[in-house]
């Protein structure tokens, strides 16, 4: 069989299959957000003093804040104090050696194809694992450190690097940014810290692998990239949860730092429990992504694959601040049954030349409601700045909706900003098509859609591309019938 | 190979076939004839499984199996292909991807294990020699940007690939200039065998000076009003339609 052919055989008939529980002991706080829970998240991190008052300030400026509303969302009413703000798998968060790590722990990696023994892992791929609140374990930390790169959970860093962290956690989303990154800010628990020192292309894709397990607990991490002067780095990203019918509430921080000449690639491919056919349960992925080319010449590209999550509101943005620097989103939103997806970017245009691509593909299906949100923003002082926009919508079905809202906000005469869009139905004579050759429906979808979708998973690495064409067909599954 | 008794289709309450009646065995070319809005079309569609029009009445009966009771796909992985008169554009599927998959999907019914990638290129190469096929073609997605005579071709192409018993050409020849006829029908001709057999659904007779067939039918208003041999085909091109439709038009 072909890779092709495989991943459309295996998918066919497979409902979200990352829907399983670990039975693993847990301590948990109270349910409940206050001064004093942003205090024991702290102390149980060990956090040094001037980090606890910026997760209290944070926790301040919150509790005088609204949810936004401008989003083409329906979001239930939250209740932010019966969620849980902490929990860990109960043993120490890090591990000397493998052999100290929770067997249970270990299967439920395995079982998400992420094998936590470097014997076992894709060669080339670094991976922090964090399940709920806490990094699990960190591979290859040696390997990379032998070129200086810094790759650990964002709590070590605090330990280790806390200058570092000083210096750059919150430059790019300060608290003060929106009601979710002000509600993380407070209480994040973990996340990924990556630092790439000048000159040095990072030899392998660096990963976190986020897992929601415990349950009536929000999981809200930072990420924090810092690539010096002429350095490159690839970071990938994915996540799944247990399947519940309670909603659950996931709200992260990532923040880019890109220097002279440097790169960074980003990828996510985005699969929380997207809640039943009903709409029931599902995760709540309110998330706040943002890089800076601080630097001449810089280069942040973001792509994105997001197939769940009950509600995703979104928008991974680049600030181009250098001259000559690039800002590159690349994102296939794919909703189903009654998922609701408001996702887009944001490219500021400060420095000179500075140029900017956006393609968007969204694919609709069921009673989903999908929207593209996009802006697009030329300083003054940005001469020649480019931008190219292309939006693109598929629906399948009737029922659901899609949505396109560019803005454009252009101060400079010389910028060059051109938008594209286009919605289209999968077509009944397509599939009829590819049923007369012996395809069938399913699979003729599964084609269409992966084609429909190409320029984007064309810019994910390797192994994402393959996890990425599933999921859009499990994602997809039932939606013409 | 295939039986057709009287089948009867209507669309949105409108009858469109009136009682078709239709024999095909292997080896035969059968060449269906008629004027614009005849129900040729429809013929070929209810062959393949389209399903925007019901099926009132009749039998298809193809290889001793009841043809109406398979879904399009497996009409397909039993050896019926449908020239398209109209083959639609997949933006993005590759040719060579589109045809792996449909071909492996044929093998798989079959409990073939699937083609290597290397035979199937392989096989690719040695297809696109039938009808003259530029290889850049097939490194594009599915029809996309082709011209008229290329997607026509790639029809053809893709019946050579797929080696069908029954193939059911839909109009090939509307929209082909003369040199595209000509390699279009070559690739018809050299896909003859004794075991498979083709209809050709037509509105011209120039086709038939290329591919010439066993029998020739003429649809009008629904129904086979004539079949006879290839000499039909002459005299209907001498006469034209008004022939037919005044001899049938005046019986009922």
């Amino acid at each position: 069989m072909t890779d092709q052919e495989k991943i459309l055989s295996e998918v066919t008939g497979s409902d979200y299959k990352f829907g399983f529980h670990t039975d693993i002991d847990t301590e948990t706080i109270p349910k409940g957000l206050s001064e004093k829970v942003v205090r024991i998240i702290s102390a149980k991190k060990e956090e040094p003093e001037w980090l606890t008052e910026t997760r209290l300030k944070a926790f301040r400026h919150w509790q005088t804040m609204k949810m936004p509303e401008w989003a083409h969302l329906r979001i239930p009413e939250i209740n932010y104090q019966d969620i849980i703000y902490y929990a860990a798998p109960k043993q120490e968060a890090k591990y000397e050696s493998m052999d100290e790590v929770d067997p249970e722990l270990l299967d439920t990696f395995n079982k998400l194809g992420i094998p936590l023994e470097e014997q076992n892992q894709l060669a080339g791929v670094a991976v922090d694992a964090v399940m709920d609140s806490v990094s699990v374990k960190t591979t290859f930390q040696d390997t990379l450190a032998d070129k200086g790169i810094i790759f650990c959970s964002f709590s070590e860093a605090v330990k280790n690097h806390p200058d570092l962290v000083k210096k750059y956690m919150g430059s790019v989303v300060p608290y003060t940014d929106n009601f979710f990154a002000a509600l993380n800010s407070a209480v994040f628990s973990d996340g990924s810290f990556c630092y790439i020192p000048k000159g040095v292309h990072c030899p392998m894709e660096l990963s976190t692998y986020f897992r929601i397990n415990a349950a009536n607990t929000g999981q809200f991490e930072r990420t924090l990239i810092v690539a010096e002067d002429d350095s490159y780095v690839s970071y990938l990203e994915g996540c799944t949860a247990p399947m519940r019918d309670e909603n659950q509430l996931h709200a992260a921080i990532v923040e880019i730092v890109a220097m002279e000449n440097a790169e960074v690639k980003y990828s996510t491919v985005q699969n929380w429990y997207p809640g039943d056919k009903n709409g029931k349960g599902g995760i709540f992925n309110f998330v706040t992504k943002r890089g800076i080319c601080k630097g001449d010449n810089s280069k942040i590209s973001w792509t994105q694959v997001e197939t769940g999550s009950a509600i995703t509101w979104k928008y991974p943005s680049c600030i181009l601040r250098g001259n000559n620097s690039v800002g590159e989103f690349y994102s296939v939103a794919v909703t189903n049954n009654y998922q609701q997806a408001d996702t887009g970017t944001k490219m500021i245009h400060i420095g000179k030349n500075t140029r900017s691509t956006i393609i968007s593909k969204g694919i609709s299906a069921g009673k989903s409601e999908n929207s593209y949100r996009g802006l697009v923003k030329v300083l003054k002082g940005a001469e020649n700045a480019r931008n190219f926009s292309q939006c693109d919508s598929l629906l399948l079905g009737d029922k659901c909706g899609a949505h396109t809202f560019p803005y454009l906000e252009v101060d400079n005469m010389s910028a060059i900003v051109e938008h594209e869009a286009t919605t289209s139905k999968i077509g009944e004579d397509q599939i009829f098509y590819c049923n007369q050759r012996g395809i069938d429906t399913e699979n003729a979808i599964s084609l269409i859609v992966n084609g429909y979708a190409k320029e984007v998973l064309n810019k994910l690495p390797m192994e994402f591309a393959v996890e990425a064409q599933k999921l859009l067909a499990i994602t997809l599954e039932g939606s013409v019938g | 190979m295939l039986e057709i008794k009287d089948l009867k289709v209507n669309i949105e309450d409108k009858e469109i076939l009136k009682g078709i009646n239709l024999s095909v065995k292997p080896g035969e070319v059968h060449a269906i004839m008629g004027p614009n809005g005849s129900g040729k079309s429809t013929l070929a569609s209810a062959l393949a499984g389209r399903d925007y029009f019901d099926i009132t009445h009749g039998k298809i009966i193809y290889e001793g199996k009841d043809l109406l009771e398979l879904s399009p796909e497996d009409r397909a992985r039993e050896g019926i292909f449908l020239g398209f008169q109209y083959p639609v554009e997949i933006p993005g599927v590759s040719m060579v991807n589109f045809l792996r998959t449909a071909i492996n999907s044929m093998r798989k019914y079959r409990n073939q294990d699937p083609l290597p990638a290397g035979d199937f290129l392989k096989l690719m190469r040695e297809k696109k020699q039938v009808v003259e096929i530029d290889s850049d073609l097939t490194n594009r997605s599915v029809n996309e940007g082709f011209s008229g005579g290329e997607k026509k071709k790639n029809e053809i192409f893709q019946m050579a690939l797929l080696e069908p018993k029954l193939a059911i050409l839909d109009e090939t020849d509307s929209g082909l200039d003369i040199d595209a006829l000509r390699i279009v029908s070559n690739g018809v001709n050299k896909l003859r065998s004794p075991e498979n057999a083709t209809i050709i659904i037509t509105h011209y007779q120039r086709l038939l000076d290329y591919i010439v067939p066993d029998f020739v039918h003429v649809l009008y208003k629904g129904r086979i009003v004539k079949s006879g041999d290839k000499s039909l085909a002459k005299e209907l091109e001498e006469h034209g339609y008004e022939w037919i439709k005044q001899e049938v038009d005046a019986e009922m």
